[in-house]
């Protein structure tokens, strides 16, 4: 099961998820929350993904559908603290360089920030 | 915390275990926990499980989702065959099967930020054989993970 939380940083909404991001489970919870997030006009979103133990390839597609979701909506999601195993998901997959991606909070919220 | 296998029958055919799934979440969460233990019981590193486990359970979706289209009274059949140099998991469905060839690679640019597409290329990115097979009703992939320094090897030569 993943569990999800959210908290604000200097205008930056921070998405704190732990557990498996897959088919019919996590997918689910990660789709709902984004359409939560976009309808409450939060658009800059940091997924933090420190405590996400295991990703399939439903979870790939709903982390790159957050991506283009947000981004149509002119705002950005980046990925904050990836796990090894998600590292080499994403890298494997050629996401890494699709995504922005670190391993500091404070200066990915600064990131945001310069952009706005 | 482990499935339970009261949604899975198992029996031992010709030296392979045989599991019969169902065509859902459940079934997708159960291949993906006996790979992972057949992997673990064959002796493999904990990165090497993972991505066995991951590669099974892209192979379950596979099957139950595009292949039986989730139809609860069609089943995908795992069976676990376990050589002292490798692990062989035979994932199979009762669908109308697919062409392998004719899977858009998910790596092309266009392609990258497609929501789906990903599976059959991460199945042949983990494992070190795959073949997919078409049966007389079903599709048939086989994932073969060869045991690096397996004990079949000459114990007083390790290549290790």
């Amino acid at each position: 099961m993943m569990k999800v939380s959210s908290r604000q940083v200097d205008g930056v909404t921070i998405v704190d998820l732990s557990g498996r991001i897959t088919l019919g489970e996590g997918s689910v919870v990660l789709r709902d929350t984004i359409r939560e997030l976009v309808a409450k006009g939060r658009k800059e979103i940091l997924l933090n993904l420190g405590d996400v133990t295991y990703i399939d390839s439903s979870g790939i597609g709903e982390l790159v559908s957050a991506f283009t979701t947000i981004r149509n909506q002119g705002g950005e999601l980046k990925l904050l603290n990836l796990t090894k195993k998600v590292h080499d998901l994403l890298q494997i997959t050629k996401l890494y360089t699709v995504f922005d991606i670190s391993d500091d909070e404070a200066a990915a919220v600064r990131s945001f920030k310069k952009q706005a | 915390m482990p499935a339970s296998d009261s949604a899975c029958t198992k029996q031992m055919i010709d030296n392979r275990l045989s599991y019969t799934l169902g065509s859902s979440v459940e079934g997708i969460n159960l291949a993906e926990d006996i790979a992972r233990r057949a992997a673990a019981e064959a002796g493999f590193q904990e990165e090497e499980i993972h991505v066995i486990s991951m590669a099974v359970r892209e192979a379950a979706i596979n099957a139950a989702q595009h292949g039986n289209r989730c139809d609860p009274n069609k089943k995908v059949q795992l069976l676990v065959e376990k050589e002292p140099d490798r692990l062989q998991i035979t994932i199979r469905d009762e669908g109308k099967g697919f062409d392998p060839a004719q899977v858009q690679d998910p790596l092309a640019p266009g392609n990258l930020l497609r929501q789906s597409g990903r599976g059959i290329f991460l199945i042949r990115s983990y494992m070190d054989e795959v073949r997919f097979r078409r049966l007389e009703s079903g599709m048939e992939a086989v994932l073969v993970k060869h045991l690096r320094g397996a004990p079949a090897e000459h114990k007083e030569n390790p290549k290790l």
